[in-house]
This record gives C-alpha cells, sequence and structure tokens, in this order.
C-alpha cells in the first residue's frame, strides 16, 4: 500500500475523519473542564494558603488546619503520576462510574489544582508588600486589596506559567484514553486497531494537538498582550 | 487628637521603641528626625498598626487603636510612604477614587470630580488617565499624597517621602506638604530635611536608640539643641 493510500485509509476512508474530529471536541470539553476545576481550585487554595501565610499575631485554628490539609493535597497531587492518579479514581474511588470522560476531566482537574495554586501562590508573594500596605492604610481590608490591587497584579505576574500549565494540561487530556475517555487519542487507537497501521493515525492526532496548542498560544498572547497595557512608559 | 503612651516595639530580643510619649493636637505638624535605624518609622507604622506594638497605647480622639475596627481607624488617618506605593494596574484616578467608592463615601461620579479637582490642584490633571508607570517620582508622590487626601483624613502621616526621589524633584513634593501643612492639615512627618522640618514643623522631635531625646519647636531644636547625641547628629547632617 503507498503512502497516500494508507493516509486515505487513516483519515478518509468512511468518513474516519469524523471520529477525529469528535475526539478533539472531547479533548477540548475535557481541557476547558479540568481548567475550570484546577482555576478554581488552585486559586482558592493560593488564597487560603497565602492568607494563613500573612496572618498576625494569634493564629486562627481553623486556616492552621485547612493549610494543614491544604499542603498535604499539594504534597501528594504532585508527589505522584498523573497516570497513577487516573488509574485510582478510575478502578478505585469511581469504580463503579463508567463515564470515563467526566472522570478523567476530574482527576486532570484536582491535577492542575495543586499547581496552578503553587503558581498563584508565588505570584501573590511576589506583589511588592507596600501594596497591601498602601490599599490597607487607605481602610480598604484584606479582601478588598487582595480583589483590587493584589490579585490583578499577580495574575498578570504567572500568566506565562499558568499558559504553560494549560498547555500541559490539555497534552495531558490524551492519558485518559488509558482509562477509557474518548478523546483525540482514544479515536487514533480504534483506527489503528481496525487498520493494523500506526504511522498515519498517531501522525495525525500528533498534529492536531499541536494545531490546538498553537492556537491556545496565540490566544495566551493577545491576553498577556492585552494586560501589559499599564507598564507602557 | 493622637496620644501615644509607653509606645514599645520589639522585634524578635531587639528594641526598637522604647517607651515613647507623644501628643499630636489638631493642626500639629510634627516632624521626626534621627539617625537611620533608630526607629522613626517603627514608630510611624506602629500609629496604624501597620507595625503591632509590643506594649503601650496608641488614642486618635481619645479612642484606642486595636486590630480591631483598624480599617475605620486607617481611613481617618492617611499614609505616605516613601516607595509612593501606587497601584500599578489602575489608572491615576482609579488610584485615588478606588478607596473613597469601596468604602462607601463618595459613588464613583464624586469621586471623580474630587480626584479631578485634587488633580487640577497639584497641575497633574492631564494625568488622570495614565498609568503610574508614565510618571515621574516627584509626580508618583504628589499623587500618592493626593490619594490619601481623598479620603479626606484627620492626619496625614509621612515615612520619608521624600527619601527615594531625584534631587530635582524634592522640592515640588515638599512644596506640595508646605501648602498642605499652611491650610492646618495634621502632619506626622518623619524626614531627613531639616530646611523643611525647620520651616514647617510646629514641633520637631529627636528619636535616638527607640526612645524620644528632644523635642522643641524647629528654632530652639535646630539652634539650642540640649541632648549631646541631637548635637552630634545635627553637627553631620547640617
Amino acid at each position: 500500500m503507498s503512502a497516500a493510500e494508507k493516509f486515505t485509509q487513516a483519515f478518509l476512508y468512511n468518513d474516519r475523519w469524523m471520529q477525529y474530529l469528535r475526539g478533539v471536541g472531547t479533548t477540548l470539553l475535557v481541557t476547558v473542564i479540568a481548567l475550570l476545576i484546577g482555576v478554581v481550585l488552585g486559586t482558592a487554595v493560593a488564597l487560603l494558603r497565602t492568607a494563613h501565610d500573612q496572618r498576625r499575631g494569634k493564629s486562627n485554628p481553623f486556616l492552621w488546619l485547612l493549610n494543614g490539609f491544604l499542603h498535604i493535597y499539594v504534597t501528594v497531587i504532585r508527589g505522584t503520576p498523573m497516570m497513577v492518579q487516573l488509574l485510582i479514581m478510575a478502578m478505585v474511588i469511581f469504580a463503579s462510574s463508567r463515564n470515563f470522560t467526566l472522570v478523567g476531566a476530574l482527576t486532570l482537574g484536582i491535577n492542575s489544582g495543586a499547581y496552578v495554586s503553587e503558581i498563584v501562590r508565588g505570584g501573590l508573594m511576589s506583589v511588592d508588600i507596600g501594596q497591601m500596605e498602601a490599599g490597607r492604610s487607605l481602610g480598604l481590608n484584606y479582601m478588598q486589596t487582595m480583589r483590587f490591587v493584589i490579585i490583578p497584579q499577580a495574575i498578570k505576574a504567572v500568566l506565562p506559567a499558568l499558559g504553560n500549565e494549560f498547555i500541559i494540561l490539555l497534552k495531558d487530556t490524551s492519558l485518559i484514553t488509558f482509562i477509557g475517555g474518548k478523546e483525540l487519542l482514544y479515536a487514533a487507537q480504534g483506527i489503528m486497531n481496525r487498520t493494523y497501521e500506526a504511522m498515519f493515525p498517531l501522525l495525525i492526532v500528533a498534529a492536531m494537538y499541536l494545531i490546538l496548542v498553537m492556537i491556545f498560544t496565540r490566544m495566551l498572547g493577545i491576553l498577556e498582550r492585552k494586560l501589559r497595557q499599564s507598564d507602557r512608559r | 487628637m493622637i496620644d501615644v503612651k509607653g509606645l514599645k516595639k520589639t522585634f524578635d530580643d531587639q528594641v526598637v521603641l522604647d517607651g515613647i510619649d507623644l501628643n499630636v493636637e489638631k493642626g500639629d505638624v510634627i516632624c521626626i528626625v534621627g539617625p537611620s535605624g533608630c526607629g522613626k518609622s517603627t514608630f510611624l507604622r506602629c500609629l496604624t498598626r501597620l507595625e503591632e506594638p509590643t506594649g503601650g497605647q496608641v488614642l486618635l480622639d481619645g479612642e484606642e487603636v486595636t486590630e480591631k475596627g483598624i480599617d475605620d481607624i486607617r481611613a481617618r488617618m492617611g499614609m505616605v510612604f516613601q516607595h509612593f506605593n501606587l497601584f500599578p494596574n489602575m489608572t491615576v484616578k482609579r488610584n485615588i477614587t478606588l478607596a473613597p467608592v469601596e468604602r462607601g463615601l463618595m459613588t464613583q461620579k464624586e469621586a471623580d470630580a474630587r480626584a479631578m479637582e485634587l488633580l487640577e490642584r497639584i497641575g497633574l490633571a492631564d494625568k488622570a488617565d495614565v498609568y503610574p508607570a508614565m510618571l515621574s517620582g516627584g509626580q508618583k508622590q504628589r499623587i500618592a499624597i493626593v490619594r490619601a487626601l481623598a479620603m479626606d483624613p484627620e492626619v496625614l502621616l509621612f515615612d520619608e517621602p521624600t527619601s527615594a526621589l531625584d534631587p530635582e524633584m524634592v522640592g515640588e513634593v515638599l512644596q506640595l506638604m508646605q501648602d498642605l501643612a499652611r491650610e492646618g492639615m495634621t502632619m506626622v512627618v518623619v524626614t531627613h530635611e531639616m530646611g523643611f522640618a525647620r520651616e514647617v514643623a510646629s514641633r520637631v522631635i529627636f528619636i535616638d536608640e527607640g526612645r524620644i531625646k528632644e523635642e522643641k519647636p524647629p528654632a530652639e531644636f535646630f539652634d539650642h539643641p540640649e541632648h549631646p547625641r541631637l548635637k552630634d547628629f545635627l553637627s553631620k547632617v547640617l
């Protein structure tokens, strides 16, 4: 079989390109769900841990306990392989669930949250202490100062690192294939199993991941440029 | 207006303030001078609890300043920092209007009008919509002062407001401070500008080793210093 025939078989025959596209759809859906979970979870964890680190005077036992728990969460998630986490979620915790895609998205989100929390925490800490002092000195409370002054500056500082994390997240969605999630790589595997040809299906999905990441990167670049507005001299 | 009684501050086992008593009346301009590391900035920061005092009391209009209700106290005591601390993520106008609006003192519209009025006064109305990164140090500090003024504070605290400025920009900031003093603003100023202290202060205070070593009207303070540490200090800085 010629290369052209192999390509036709891998991509066009029986409308197989539809399977890839459906895979892309699932990949994007999983990415968006995981991204939302990751950002919300990560930001919340970062804010709580920063509040704990910045407290003054007597320590709040509730905050102390929560901080300890969150510290364990971050340590465990960052200290174990993504693949193992996926398998534990799919085969132990949600063993009875058949919705592998959603279980995968949830796992990725929880995983991403741990990394995002450390990125955001670093960003919050990188904002000059004088900014918090200025906000508080004007009579704004801690939450107001965080919301209007600290967090916007922190987000701008961490955007490149967050972008990097999102790209990793997008590509890591391919792992949910191995717990039965029907995303892009899963589509390629199905076609490989039917045609006994590996090269084109794999090259096609590689190209598709690459295009997705490039679109993503471009969007982030535009956002960064918008946020840099206040730096212009 | 402000009563400080036996204020103490220690960092770990280092004593920075060792019992400071001070009374500030309405319309006073108190200048605090002293060698670096003597605790004068720490003293100022203790007044609004940016540093937590280890002992003693601060009273504002007879009411003790504590962690509870601190935001309301701070809204009444403006603070100007050495490094300006403007918010770089907001325009000049928003820097000025943020606190009055968020604290519910004014609507955004009222605050905008007030901000423009204040900017007009310092000749920077054309900078209302630019970001702080585009301003010179002197402009930043004057806007920081105006930002504090927008809260209509009872007293303004200045923590070495000209120390981070290029020499040619010091004058414009001191001029604004002098104008405010003339209008009867109550001010406590930590400074190295002896000329300003001599001309504008109602009293000058010398802090050394965490204590007030001398407290006098400026003419006497500079012309007839008593404490040997002050004599030594003045001989170096004048």
